[in-house]
């Protein structure tokens, strides 16, 4: 359980309607980014971890690229969130452990994140699975 | 020896040696001029000793119109690196961590950005000293090794704190400890050399003043 | 734990596909296949993994692939003159998904805190693993080496210093975690009663890697594991032996409260109007400037926080003598000893002396002119 302590700091360098330091020139990454994907049809991804983001910009950055008509949950090793951003292109990709801690965030400038999409060493394994199934008992008795 | 292990010597044993050496020497050569004492003069004064040497020690901090003239760059420049020197040491916020630390006593500091730009000013001018002792023809002649190594030793702290302030050329730890040692060896060489003018000048400004008023006349 | 279900069968076909019929030694993701982990499962962990390690996303493929295919290392834990404290940040590391899969991933052979055996059967387990991996197995010391008197920290009635030189001899390379470790720490402190050494003092023909904090962030100490198993190699290491990802910058140069430094805004003490506003804590002792770690943008607790940001000045617990740093309030610019009280003697002492020898002075003076003879005539004509 977790416990909101009150905070009674306040910084003068929390960001806020204008674009401080690292937000401008992570949407101008992204506007190269883009322009790649339409022009060279080439994927990128910015991890956000690595970037010495101050108090709020995430969420600023967040806030600017909004959230699209596309989102997914993932149920792979602990929850993960994928979504398109309000620019269709800009995806955001989220993963969280079992205990709900982010252990990584990247936003990906592609057509599909292939986190979402099925891997062929899992669909060959369904397809074994499938296999069994219909060897070993017959449809009849579902 | 790790760069802490130096840095931690520098702030620690390093610093005693230096501060005794440093009051030990100024003291001592202090004492050993006033007590050299004058010879007493049996004449009648005609004015004031005490008044006219303590007047004086402040009024020959304004050079008069021939002098100026015929040092304008000297004094410009060396007004330029004293002035720097002062604000540098005793107006940047951790130096006066340092005083209060010795002394007890603390003031208010400038903002960074400025003493910062003020150490690269002082720099330059020092810079320009040296050049002009070098090229002028009287200077270069009157010119010893004490001079030049007087010269390096005042310069050095300030370009070892600009260095250790901007983390140029080498690790955190290494550049602080290299500025505090380049301190150390300042105050060490002080009593020693010609430094010693920054303690002389008031026993020589006011003697000056004082045999002009014992005689009545302005100094 | 929620897991996608995968049949065994995938982890089966890895060592039938071996040519002569012979089962090999099952990877790394044979391991993680077999513990039901997917493909899509295995691709986040290779992000998360990435993204710990500081590397940039291009190489996720290459890590994917790397970790595909590495074998189970044999790690051996010596715990010596410590505090645990290494361990317990490592071991709350395990609360995360991502990390645990690493210690899945590796073999632990020997942890005398953590495994279940004790006694003799853990000493012996500890000479087999060494026996059965010998050039390879990966040795992870904590804690200083007391070389005083060896018995000052012994296991099972074998001093420290013995069983790391035993140790040392098999292994791969070696992962000196904590100040401890790394540069003495706590024990190596003035007057070090116990002659405590590091792992690095008494090493000299392996590799080592340091990685010092008191403790250190748990994400770098795994971080540092799995680079080694991705790549099998050492990452970059800088002038002391610390991987220049995690100790490439101080925690001064990544601080979010640089602004107010460079301004020279400061507190002044704990909770005053300048600590609330979240000003620079340099005046309070903070060692920031000459501490290099990821503290200011890794932070602790899966990026929660790091000491300034909870308005408490860096202590420097990633640098060697930490401890001997004129104490942790101290300013950097604040001399380490008591000067006013060497000054003042000083000065007590040279002015009596600057008397004597202005006296000195003066009698030499009366002496010279005593013995000064006037000049006659008669020394003219000599």
């Amino acid at each position: 359980m977790t416990q909101t302590i009150p905070s009674r700091m306040q910084f003068n360098i929390q960001a806020d309607d204008t674009l401080t330091w690292n937000v401008e020139p992570l949407m101008h990454e992204i506007r190269h980014a883009l322009k790649n994907l339409l022009e060279q049809e080439q994927s990128s991804v910015i991890d956000l971890r690595s970037l010495p983001l101050a108090p709020g910009e995430e969420q600023k950055i967040l806030d600017l690229l909004g959230r699209g008509e596309v989102s997914a949950n993932l149920n792979a090793l602990g929850d993960s969130e994928v979504y398109e951003t309000t620019y269709p292109g800009v995806w955001l990709v989220t993963h969280y452990n079992d205990n709900d801690d982010i252990v990584g965030r990247f936003i990906e400038v592609t057509t599909i994140p292939e986190i979402l999409m099925s891997q062929r060493p899992d669909i060959t394994d369904a397809h074994e699975r499938l296999v069994n199934l219909l060897d070993t008992e017959t449809l009849s008795e579902h | 020896m790790t760069e802490i292990e130096f840095l931690n010597w520098v702030r620690g044993p390093g610093f005693q040696i230096a501060v005794v050496i440093f009051i030990a020497g100024v003291i001592i050569r202090l004492a050993e001029i006033l007590m050299l004492g004058r010879k007493a003069n049996l004449a009648e004064p005609k004015g004031s000793e005490m008044a006219s040497g303590l007047r004086t020690i402040v009024t020959r901090s304004v050079p008069d119109a021939s002098t100026f003239k015929r040092s304008a760059f000297t004094i410009t420049a060396g007004y330029i690196f004293h002035i720097g020197l002062f604000v540098t040491i005793f107006l940047f916020a951790p130096h006066i961590l340092l005083f209060k630390d010795v002394i007890g006593l603390s003031w208010p500091a400038l903002p960074t950005p400025v003493v910062d730009a003020v150490a690269v000013v002082s720099i330059i001018s020092m810079l320009a000293i040296l050049v002009h002792r070098m090229r002028d023809n009287v200077l270069r002649f009157l010119s010893t090794w004490e001079d030049y190594l007087v010269w390096m030793v005042t310069i050095l702290p300030l370009i070892t704190g600009y260095m250790a302030f901007h983390r140029i050329g080498a690790t955190a730890p290494t550049l602080l400890a290299i500025h505090i040692l380049s301190v150390e060896l300042l105050l060490v060489l002080f009593p020693f050399t010609k430094l010693m003018h920054a303690f002389t000048l008031f026993l020589s400004r006011w003697y000056n003043g004082a045999i002009s008023g014992f005689r009545g006349v302005e100094s | 734990m929620k897991k996608q279900q995968v049949n065994n069968q995938a982890a089966q076909s890895t060592t039938r596909d071996a040519a002569d019929g012979a089962t090999h030694e099952p990877t790394l993701g044979d391991a993680l296949r077999s513990q039901g982990v997917s493909r899509r499962s295995f691709l986040k962990f290779c992000a998360a993994t990435a993204s710990m390690m500081a590397m940039s996303p291009a190489m996720i493929p290459k890590i994917a692939q790397a970790l595909e295919n590495a074998r189970r290392p044999s790690v051996i834990w010596l715990s010596f003159q410590e505090c645990t404290g290494c361990t317990e940040s490592l071991t709350r590391a395990h609360t995360s998904t991502i990390e645990s899969l690493i210690f899945d991933s590796i073999s632990l052979d020997y942890h005398h805190t953590l495994q279940a055996a004790a006694g003799h059967a853990a000493e012996e387990a500890r000479e087999i693993a060494m026996k059965e991996n010998d050039g390879k197995y990966l040795l992870v010391v904590d804690g200083s080496i007391p070389t005083g008197n060896p018995g000052y920290s012994t296991i099972a009635g074998i001093s420290n210093l013995d069983m790391l030189m035993d140790t040392a001899k098999g292994a791969a390379a070696i992962i000196a975690v904590g100040t401890c470790a790394t540069y003495g720490g706590i024990p190596h402190a003035d007057p070090n009663p116990t002659g405590a050494q590091s792992v690095g003092d008494l090493i000299t023909d392996k590799p080592i890697i340091n990685v010092p904090g008191c403790p250190p962030i748990p994400v770098v100490i795994t971080g540092v594991l799995t680079h080694f198993l991705t790549f099998g190699t050492l990452p970059e290491l800088d002038h002391i032996g610390r991987p220049k990802t995690f100790y490439g910058q101080s925690i001064h140069d990544r601080c979010y409260r640089r602004p107010f430094y460079d301004k020279g805004l400061f507190a002044e003490t704990f909770d005053d109007e300048g600590a609330q506003k979240g000003w620079c804590l340099y005046k309070l002792g903070c060692k920031g400037p000459t501490t290099y770690n990821a503290c200011a943008t890794t932070k602790w607790n899966n990026g929660t926080s790091f000491p300034i940001e909870s308005g408490h000045p860096c202590i420097g617990c990633s640098e060697p003598d930490f401890w001997d740093g004129g104490g942790f309030y101290k300013a950097l610019s604040m001399p380490t000893e008591n000067i006013t009280k060497t000054a003042i003697y000083t000065a007590a002492g040279a002015a009596a002396a600057g008397v004597a020898i202005g006296a000195l002075n003066k009698s030499k003076k009366k002496a010279a002119n005593k013995a000064h003879s006037k000049v006659t005539i008669d020394d003219l004509e000599k």
